[in-house]
C-alpha cells in the first residue's frame, strides 16, 4: 500500500529509550492541540484557556497542590497496572478494586473502635486486603478456566459500584445522616493528616512512592519479578522453565489490585472521611490509571510522571468548569485523545518509514489490470 | 537408490525460461543476496542449496514477487519485468510450494485449490474443477481424494494438494521449499518421480534445499548459495557431494563420529503402558512401553505429528499421560511436572527453541539461567543475585563461542545456532541425567549441528541416557545407538542402529512393523 507512494515500513531492531520518551510527548502534544480546536469549538480561545489553565494549576500553591491531590490515586493504581501488564494480564479493574479498598477501609474506620495508630494503618490494610481479593477472583478465573480477564475484570467494577451503594443507602447509611446517601463520618482522629490547609493526604503519597520503588526492585531483581516478566513475554516459555503459573499469577495481581485498594483508602480516609457515592470516591481514576500505566510503558518509576500529568488533566477539569464555563467531561476527551494518539503511534517504535528505490522502472502490463 | 528416475538431460542451447543478474537485497544489518545471478531453463530442476541463513529463501521471495530487490533485474524468456506481487509471478506461470503449508484445514482439498484461483465461479466454485484436478492428479501420479478435508490428509498427501494448487494455476516453473523436510524416504522417491515427469514435459522447477544427497539424486544444476553470495553453479554430473559441502559451508567440516559405548545395563527412563492426550482429547500416544539405558542414545523417528510431540512433552512434565507410568532413574515420576523433574535431572531441548527455549526479549543473561533462577548460586532468598548471573553468562558465552555483541543484548538478535547454545549451556549445565532432545539440529547450519551432534554425545559418554527425536534419519543413524519408530502413536519397533538403514525405517514410519519387515525382504 505504502509502497505504491515510494516509503515502505522497514522494522527497528533497537529503540533507544529518548525515543520511545519522545513519541509518547508527542502523542501527548497532539492530544493538547486537539483539544484546543475542541476549546475553539465551544468558542473559547485554546491559547488564552490554556494559558489559564496553566496558571491556576502549575503556577500557584494551591493549583500546584491539587494537581499533585489527584495524582495519588492514579500513582497507585497505575503502578499497579504497570505490574499487571508487565505479566500481559489486562486488568481493566482498577476502578472496582479502588471501590473495593475504599469499603475495607470504611469498615475498619465504622465499625472497629481502634487507637488512630493502629486505625490508621489497619484501614490501609483493609483496603489493601480488600483490592486484592477483588482482583483475585478474575485472576483464578483466567489461570483456572481460561476466562478472558478483561471481561471479567471490567464487570467486577459494576459489581463493586453496587455493593457500595447498596451499602451507603442500607446498612452502612449514616444514623446521622437525612436525605442523603452516605455513611456517618469517620471519626476526626483517624483522618488521613494533610499537608498545611491543602487537601494531599501525604501518607498515601507516601505510601505511592514506596510502592514504586518497591515494585521497580521487585521487577528487576527478585525470582518473582524475573517469573512475571517471563509469564509476560512468553507465557510458552514459562511454563517450559516451570513457573507456577498459579502461584505468580495469583500474586502479582494481588500485588497490583491491592495497590488500587490503597488508592481507595487514600480518597475515602483522606478527602471524604466517610464512604459516599462511588463516583465522587473516584472520579474514574481506575480507568485513567490504564492510560497511566500505558504511557509509563512498564516502568514504575515512569508512572510517578505520568500520573502526575494525567493528575494535571483532572486538575485542569475543575479549573475549565470553574474559569471557562467547560464541562469537566472534556477531561476525559483529552485522556481518551491521549490514550488514541498513544496507541496509534505505536508503529513508530516498531518501523522507521524509508524509501523505496525505485530501480526497476517497467511496471509491465500488471498497472493496466487487462484480464 | 534404484528407484530414481533416470536424470533428463537439459539442452544448453535453449534459452533460459527466467534469469535474475545481480539481485542485491539488504536487510537491516544483513546483506541477505548480494549480486546474485541465477537462471532457469524449460525441463530442467535446479537446485539452490544452502545452509540456512545463506539467502535462499530471501531469493524465493523475490521470484515469488513478495521481496522487492534493492538492485538488480528479472528477465522473463529475455524480456525484462517487474514482479511488484505473487500475482505477478502467478500470472508469469511462477507457483511456489512452501515449507509450511498454506491451507485451510476444515476445506476440502477441492475448496482449497477453488479458493484464489481466477475464474472461479461465484456459486458451486469447485464444479469444474474436480474434473480437472483427477485428472491432473492421474497424469501425475498425485493420487488425492478431492472430498477429503486437509486435516484428514497426512503432511505427504497436502504437499500434494499444494503441487496441483500451483499446477492448476498454470505454473511452467515450480519452485519447492524444502520439500523433503515432512516426507519419508519413499514419500520423497515419489515426489521426485513427479518431478521428472514435469520436467519432461517442458516445466521447470527449482528445489531449495541444504539435504546434499537428494540434491545429488535430483537436481540437473545446482546453484551454491553461501551467505548471500553465488559461491557456485554446476552441472550435477560434474560435482560431487564433498566439492558442494565445502562450497556450502566455507571450509571443511570433521564428521562426527559415535565411539563405541557399552550402553550401561541400568535404565535412566521407563515407560510402562504410558497413555497420553493430546489437546484435542485424542489418544496422541497408545499404550507406549520402552527403556532408556545410561550411557545410551535412543533415536525416536515417525512422520511429523505421530506422537514424538506428546512423547517429548509427557517426558518433560508439560503435560501428563492419562494412563501408565514413568520411572525415571528408579522413581517414580509419572506426576513430578517441569520444575520437578528438572530438577531431578530432566533437561529438555524444545523442538521449538524460539518460542519455548528461550524468552527472546530477554537477555543473553536472562535466559542462560532461565531454568535454574530458583537456586542457588542465583537465588539469594528472594532475590536474584546479578553478579552470579553475570559469571555464569560470560562463562557460557565463552565455553560455548556463543556469538552475541554483548550478555545483555536480547536473545531475539542471535541466530539460530547461537540459540541453540544457549539453550544446550542451560540445559547441560547441571550434568543431566536424561537428556531429553527434540529436532535439536532443525534449521541449523552444518557447524552449529555438528557442535550439537559432539555435546548429545559427550553427554551419552558421561553416563547420561538421550532420547533424540528427530525427523533426520541421516542423523538419527549416525548418532543414535538404537532407533524406536512411532507410528500413530504406538512403537512400530525399536531396532539396533548397526542393523537397519533408512528404506527399512521408511517402511517402518509408514506403519509396518519391524517383525513383519524381517520376514520376506531383509535388508540387502
Amino acid at each position: 500500500m505504502l509502497e505504491r507512494f515510494g516509503f515502505k515500513l522497514v522494522p527497528r531492531k533497537a529503540v533507544p529509550g529518548y525515543f520511545v520518551f519522545l513519541v509518547s510527548f508527542g502523542a501527548i502534544v497532539a492530544a493538547i492541540v486537539v483539544t484546543g480546536f475542541i476549546f475553539w469549538i465551544y468558542g473559547v480561545n485554546p491559547f488564552a484557556a490554556y494559558s489559564t489553565i496553566v496558571e491556576r494549576t502549575l503556577l500557584n500553591s494551591r493549583g500546584l497542590s491539587e494537581v499533585v491531590r489527584k495524582s495519588i490515586p492514579l500513582l497507585l493504581a497505575g503502578v499497579g497496572l504497570v505490574l499487571a501488564f508487565r505479566a500481559q494480564f489486562w486488568n481493566i479493574g482498577a476502578e472496582g478494586q479502588i471501590l473495593a479498598g475504599a469499603v475495607g477501609a470504611s469498615g475498619i474506620a465504622l465499625f472497629v473502635p481502634l487507637p488512630p495508630f493502629v486505625a490508621i494503618p489497619a484501614m490501609f490494610v483493609a483496603g489493601f486486603v480488600a483490592g486484592a481479593l477483588w482482583g483475585l477472583v478474575p485472576a483464578i478465573l483466567k489461570v483456572r478456566l481460561g476466562v478472558n480477564e478483561i471481561i471479567t475484570t471490567l464487570m467486577m467494577n459494576y459489581i463493586a459500584l453496587y455493593i457500595v451503594r447498596w451499602l451507603i443507602n442500607g446498612p452502612w447509611k449514616g444514623d446521622s445522616v437525612v436525605g442523603f446517601s452516605y455513611s456517618d463520618m469517620f471519626h476526626r482522629s483517624i483522618w488521613l493528616p494533610t499537608i498545611g490547609n491543602t487537601r494531599l493526604h501525604w501518607p498515601t503519597l507516601v505510601l505511592g512512592l514506596l510502592l514504586v520503588v518497591l515494585l521497580a526492585v521487585l521487577i528487576t531483581r527478585t525470582k518473582l519479578g524475573f517469573e512475571i516478566r517471563m509469564l509476560g513475554e512468553s507465557p510458552i516459555a514459562a511454563k517450559y522453565s516451570g513457573v507456577n503459573v498459579l502461584f505468580t499469577t495469583t500474586m502479582l495481581i494481588a500485588l497490583s489490585a491491592g495497590a488500587a485498594g490503597l488508592a481507595g483508602v487514600g480518597e475515602v480516609a483522606g478527602i471524604h472521611h466517610r464512604l459516599v457515592e462511588p463516583n465522587s470516591i473516584s472520579l474514574g481514576f481506575g480507568y485513567t490509571a490504564i492510560i497511566v500505566a500505558m504511557l509509563a510503558r512498564g516502568s514504575p518509576v515512569a508512572a510517578v510522571f505520568t500520573a502526575l500529568f494525567l493528575g494535571w488533566v483532572f486538575a485542569s477539569g475543575d479549573i475549565m468548569k470553574v474559569a471557562l464555563g467547560l464541562p469537566f467531561q472534556i477531561t476525559g476527551v483529552i485522556n481518551g485523545l491521549v490514550l488514541l494518539f498513544m496507541i496509534s503511534s505505536e508503529p513508530l517504535l516498531r518501523f522507521r518509514i524509508a524509501r523505496v528505490s525505485l530501480k526497476n522502472p517497467e511496471t509491465a502490463e500488471s498497472e493496466t489490470g487487462t484480464v | 537408490m534404484a528407484s530414481t528416475p533416470p536424470k533428463h538431460d537439459s539442452n544448453n542451447s535453449l534459452p533460459a525460461l527466467l534469469s535474475v543478474k545481480g539481485i542485491t537485497k539488504s536487510f537491516p544489518g544483513i546483506k541477505a543476496n548480494n549480486s546474485v545471478d541465477f537462471e532457469i531453463r524449460a525441463g530442467e530442476v535446479h537446485s539452490l542449496l544452502g545452509e540456512n541463513g545463506a539467502g535462499k529463501t530471501t531469493l524465493i521471495n523475490i521470484l515469488y514477487g513478495l521481496y522487492q530487490p534493492d538492485e538488480g533485474e528479472i528477465k522473463f524468456k529475455g524480456k525484462k519485468i517487474a514482479l511488484r506481487s505473487p500475482k505477478d509471478a502467478i500470472k508469469r506461470g511462477l507457483g511456489l510450494v512452501a515449507q509450511h503449508f498454506h491451507l485451510a484445514r476444515r476445506h476440502t482439498v477441492v475448496e482449497n485449490i477453488a479458493l484464489g484461483l481466477p475464474g472461479t465461479p461465484m456459486f458451486f466454485p469447485t464444479k469444474i474443477l474436480r474434473g480437472q484436478l483427477r485428472q491432473l492428479g492421474e497424469h501425475y501420479g498425485l493420487k488425492v481424494d478431492p472430498n477429503a478435508r486437509i486435516w484428514q490428509l497426512s503432511p505427504g498427501e497436502q504437499q500434494r494438494v499444494e503441487i496441483l494448487k500451483v499446477l492448476i494455476q498454470g505454473a511452467e516453473i515450480l519452485i519447492l521449499d524444502e520439500p523433503t523436510s515432512v516426507l519419508t524416504p519413499q514419500e520423497s522417491d515419489a515426489l521426485f518421480g513427479v518431478l521428472r515427469k514435469m520436467t519432461s514435459e517442458g516445466k521447470a522447477v527449482i528445489l531449495i534445499s541444504h539435504k546434499l544427497d537428494e540434491v545429488m539424486r535430483i537436481a540437473d544444476t545446482i546453484s551454491v548459495l553461501r551467505k548471500g553470495n553465488l559461491v557456485g553453479c554446476f552441472k550435477s554430473k560434474d560435482t560431487s557431494p564433498a566439492e558442494l559441502a565445502k562450497l556450502m559451508i566455507g571450509r571443511t567440516i570433521e564428521p562426527t563420529t559415535r565411539t563405541d559405548i557399552e550402553p550401561s545395563k541400568s535404565s535412566v527412563l521407563e515407560l510402562k503402558s504410558v497413555w497420553v492426550q493430546n489437546d484435542r482429547g485424542t489418544n496422541a500416544l497408545q499404550n507406549i512401553s520402552f527403556r532408556l539405558r545410561r550411557r545410551e542414545i535412543l533415536g525416536v523417528a515417525g512422520v511429523a505429528g505421530n506422537g514424538q510431540g506428546e512423547l517429548t512433552e509427557v517426558l518433560t512434565g508439560l503435560r501428563y499421560p492419562s494412563r501408565g507410568q514413568i520411572i525415571i532413574d528408579g522413581e517414580d515420576s509419572t506426576l513430578r511436572g517441569v520444575r520437578g523433574l528438572f530438577e531431578g535431572g530432566v533437561a529438555h531441548i524444545p523442538e521449538d527453541r524460539n518460542r519455548m527455549g528461550i524468552v527472546p526479549s530477554m537477555s543473553v543473561a536472562e535466559n542462560l539461567i532461565m531454568r535454574q533462577y530458583r537456586h542457588k548460586p542465583f537465588a539469594k532468598g528472594p532475590m536474584i543475585d546479578q553478579r552470579e548471573v553475570t559469571k555464569f553468562a560470560i562463562e557460557s558465552i565463552d565455553h560455548y563461542s556463543i556469538a552475541t555483541a554483548s550478555k545483555d543484548t536480547p536473545s531475539r538478535q542471535l541466530s539460530g545456532g547461537n540459540v541453540q547454545k544457549i539453550i544446550l549451556a542451560r540445559e547441560l549445565s547441571g550434568n543431566p541425567k536424561l537428556l531429553v532432545a527434540s529436532h535439536p539440529t532443525y534449521g541449523l547450519d552444518v557447524a552449529a549441528a555438528a557442535l550439537t551432534h559432539e555435546l548429545l554425545l559427550s553427554q551419552r559418554a558421561r553416563g547420561a541416557g538421550v532420547l533424540l527425536v528427530s525427523e533426520d534419519l541421516d542423523e538419527l543413524i549416525k548418532i543414535s545407538d538404537r532407533i524406536l519408530v512411532l507410528f500413530e502413536g504406538t512403537v512400530m519397533g525399536s531396532v539396533d542402529t548397526q542393523e537397519v538403514d533408512s528404506q527399512t525405517l521408511g517402511a517402518m514410519m509408514a506403519g509396518v512393523s519391524f517383525k513383519d519387515i524381517q520376514g520376506p525382504t531383509t535388508s540387502a
